[in-house]
């Protein structure tokens, strides 16, 4: 076996793991690895313009294709700015392989140029790191790095590659063959534990089905799967933001997104059902609000693929640790096996079906100026045909697309929940349109999180990716704004977004197209307009400057606490509730 | 407003992890990030091959914390197991400290006395010092220096605890 150089290990080790696509940015400390790139026609690189731009992209990559994102940044601040996207990748928990060069083993430590202890900056928001410090290490490193990042519960993976590991060579230029992989991938749920779920799904009188981003991350399949579940039992489902999409929207048993700015049919649903079949989601705060009152008088069952995921924030009577696809066929299974068949629950679909008269959803009309709510209604009318990726920034309007823009399939809708970064929306759409280039990807925004990764625009232009960004633009950071209203008596501090740059001025700069709309009776117009251009395409909607997103549960107040509209925000709240998140 | 504490329990967990560089940082670090307690910690390589380590970790918390501790440790790549050994029932716990003590006349003798009663041995002496070795139970190298304070206590060194289970069984 002839040696090679670290670089081109790696790069072999990529080739082998079926990667066509890496998000990047070079720099002193990986130009060993750019230069075999060169060599490497199979790899597509493709150049951000910031190495959190890198990161999102290859987040929105993975989560559009399923396949894992990788990147590759150089040392120092090549790497600490790609922890953001990182951190976001951990929290959602996207499949990232992060490839980041460092500076010399041998000026490892001695604050060299560009050396930042990258391993121990990303320690807590990766699934696992390494440093790898011999290029013999390096096959069997990649390895085991693709398969922690896709397996398992996926997250982030790092690879830290000093520079001299890079060009010096090595002999193990692949993998060892019997390589053990140090993963625990649960084996499958006990045989009993899914015969009991099932069993106390098919007796309950008021069950549901909280459904979350584990079901998108099982793959298509459980999508499906999870709709014949809710056939089968004829139990109502709802999600978490995360896992919009797994069953559409357009299904019966679908109540809606639940939690903070969820439906009030789901939240409702929740808190008085008596069997709760969580499928793949974790009960975060977002969802349950005040915990000692979240769905007090369920039995709860939790099937997560994550241990660490179970009684967490909320008490499960039934876990179950494993991948979710395969649990929900196994209930399938059984559930037919046994010839269950659902309880008599018209008394609960009839509840429910009072719990969505409220019409929670419901907006104020406006015929002079745009509602956000009313645009994303429009938006979706217009695209729905067309089978749209949807990526948002983190907000008033992503609330708004999750509740107004409705999801069909999985795969297509890329948000960033767990961490809510400002600035994920357009990277990741550029991602998802590099993984799916025949797709229309649009990232619906505001005008303060768009700025945040503005920089972008030129990736776009660059590779000819034909996104859309479709800004609300309130003028204000309207979700911070909202907040101080509930919250502060009002008081706006620093949420106004002032010196908005010319969002069509800025698009032509680019090279894009760049639209302003704002007459509701130009929307419809204004977003064919958008669809019609053959490229990418800055829709500047502005929007009423008001409107707030409900319905909405404080934060610490229960599911049945929640505000259906604007008349109830205003005043102060005291201090417990001020220090909730 | 005031910031609500639960109960805590004291749990002796051991870990069985991959000696590689990172691990124990990755560990503590975690236990950090997440609040959660260390009241001592070990760590030594215990195979012959130097690649695997056990460490002791001593922590308090409510017990739905405990439950989470031990989940984030196992989700922890490099740890390969996780055992609560105040769970799993009857354990052996030992701890040693070195023992820095001065004094002349009665405080020296008194100190002597002490140390013999609680089999601690004198492995360095001066005229007006010794440094003991004690090895017990971290509450019976508590109440040894408690009463050392009185006789002229310097300084302590404490290993924290290593433990295993009672019988034949491997923890
Ligand atoms: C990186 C980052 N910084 C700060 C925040 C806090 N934050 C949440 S929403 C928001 C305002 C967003 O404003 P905009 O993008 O205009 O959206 P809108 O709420 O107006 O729809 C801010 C500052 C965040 N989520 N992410
Ligand atoms: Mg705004």
């Amino acid at each position: 076996m002839t040696a090679k150089s670290g670089a081109d290990i790696l790069l072999n080790s990529l080739i082998e793991q079926g990667v066509d696509t890496i998000f990047g940015y070079p720099g002193g400390a990986v130009l060993p690895i750019y230069d075999a790139l060169f060599k490497h026609p199979k790899i597509k690189h493709i150049l951000v313009r910031h190495e959190a731009g890198a990161a999102h992209a290859a987040e929105g990559y993975a989560r559009s294709t399923g396949k894992p994102g990788v990147v590759l940044v150089t040392s120092g601040p090549g790497a600490t700015n790609a922890v953001t996207g990182i951190a976001d990748a951990f929290m959602d928990s996207i499949p990232l392989v992060i490839i980041t060069g460092q500076v010399p083993s041998t000026l490892i430590g001695s604050d060299a140029f560009q050396e930042a202890d990258t391993v121990g900056i990303t320690r807590h928001c990766t699934k696992h790191n390494y440093l790898v410090k011999d290029p013999d290490d390096l096959a069997n490193v990649m390895k085991e790095a693709f398969y922690l990042a896709t397996n398992g519960r996926p997250g982030p993976v790092l690879v830290d590659i000093p520079k001299d590991v890079q060009v010096a060579d090595g002999a193990n230029c692949d993998s060892s063959k019997n390589q053990k992989m140090r993963c625990d991938i649960p084996f499958e749920a006990d045989f009993n534990d899914i015969t009991k779920a099932m069993e106390l799904l098919a007796n309950a009188k008021a069950p549901i089905l909280y459904t979350g981003g584990g079901i998108i991350n099982s793959g298509p399949h459980a999508s499906k799967a999870l709709q014949e579940l809710a056939q089968l039992s004829n139990a109502p489902v709802t999600s978490t933001l995360m896992g919009l999409g797994s069953l559409p929207a357009e299904d019966d048993k679908w109540l809606g997104m639940l939690g903070m700015h969820g439906t009030y049919e789901a939240n409702m649903a929740m808190n008085q059902c008596d069997v709760m079949l969580c499928l793949g989601a974790r009960f975060d705060d977002r969802v349950t609000g005040r915990l000692d009152a979240f769905s007090p008088n369920s039995y709860k069952i939790h099937v997560d693929i994550d241990r660490s995921s179970i009684n967490k924030t909320v008490r499960v009577d039934l876990p179950i640790v494993a991948d979710v696809g395969k649990a929900i066929d196994q209930m399938i299974k059984i559930w037919k096996s046994r010839k269950f068949t659902a309880a008599n629950l018209d008394d609960w679909w009839a509840r429910i079906k009072g719990w969505r008269a409220v019409e929670c959803l419901n907006y104020p009309a406006n015929k002079d100026e745009i509602m956000p709510q009313y645009a994303i209604e429009r938006l979706y009318e217009a695209t729905k045909d067309k089978s749209p990726i949807i990526t948002t920034e983190v907000g008033q309007h992503q609330m708004w697309a999750a509740q107004h823009f409705h999801f069909q399939e999985p795969n297509k809708w890329l948000t960033s929940g767990g961490l809510g970064t400002m600035g994920y929306g357009m990277p990741a759409a550029i991602g998802a349109q590099i993984g799916n280039p025949d797709a229309l990807v649009i990232d619906i925004a505001g005008e303060a999180s768009i700025q945040m990764n503005i920089q972008e625009l030129g990736t776009a232009s660059q590779y000819r990716l034909p996104i859309k960004i479709f800004i609300l633009n309130n003028q204000w950071m309207g979700m911070v704004r909202q907040w101080q209203e509930l919250t502060f008596k009002s008081r706006y501090s620093e949420s106004y977004s002032d010196s908005l740059p010319d969002f069509v001025a800025l698009a032509k700069a680019y090279g894009w197209e760049g639209i302003v709309i704002d007459h509701p009776d130009n929307l419809d117009e204004g977003i064919a307009q958008m669809l019609d251009y053959d490229g990418p395409v800055i829709v500047d909607c502005r929007v009423t400057q008001s409107a707030n997103c409900f319905p909405m549960i404080p934060s610490g107040a229960a599911h049945t606490e929640m505000l259906l509209d604007n008349s109830t925000v205003s005043g102060e709240m005291d201090d417990e509730a001020k220090a909730l998140v | 407003m005031y910031i609500h504490k639960e109960k805590s329990e004291r749990h002796v967990l051991t870990l069985t992890v991959d000696n590689e560089a990172g691990t124990l940082a990755r560990i503590a670090g975690m236990f950090t990030a997440r609040g959660y307690n260390i009241d001592s910690l070990t760590v030594a390589d215990v195979t012959e091959d130097r690649s695997t380590s056990r460490i002791t970790i001593v922590t308090n918390g409510p017990p739905a914390t405990i439950e989470q501790i031990i989940a984030q440790c196992e989700r922890l790549v490099p740890v390969h197991k996780v055992t609560d050994l105040t769970e799993e029932g009857p354990h052996v716990e030992r701890e040693l400290a070195l023992v820095k003590v001065t004094g002349t006349g009665d405080n020296r003798i008194e100190a002597i006395r002490l140390a013999d009663i609680y089999r601690a041995r004198v492995i360095d002496a001066t005229t007006k010092s010794f440094i003991f070795e004690i090895t017990g139970s971290p509450e019976k190298i508590d109440t040894f220096l408690t009463l050392m304070r009185e006789v002229g206590f310097v300084e302590v060194g404490r290993t924290g605890v290593a433990a295993l289970m009672r019988g034949h069984m491997p923890s």
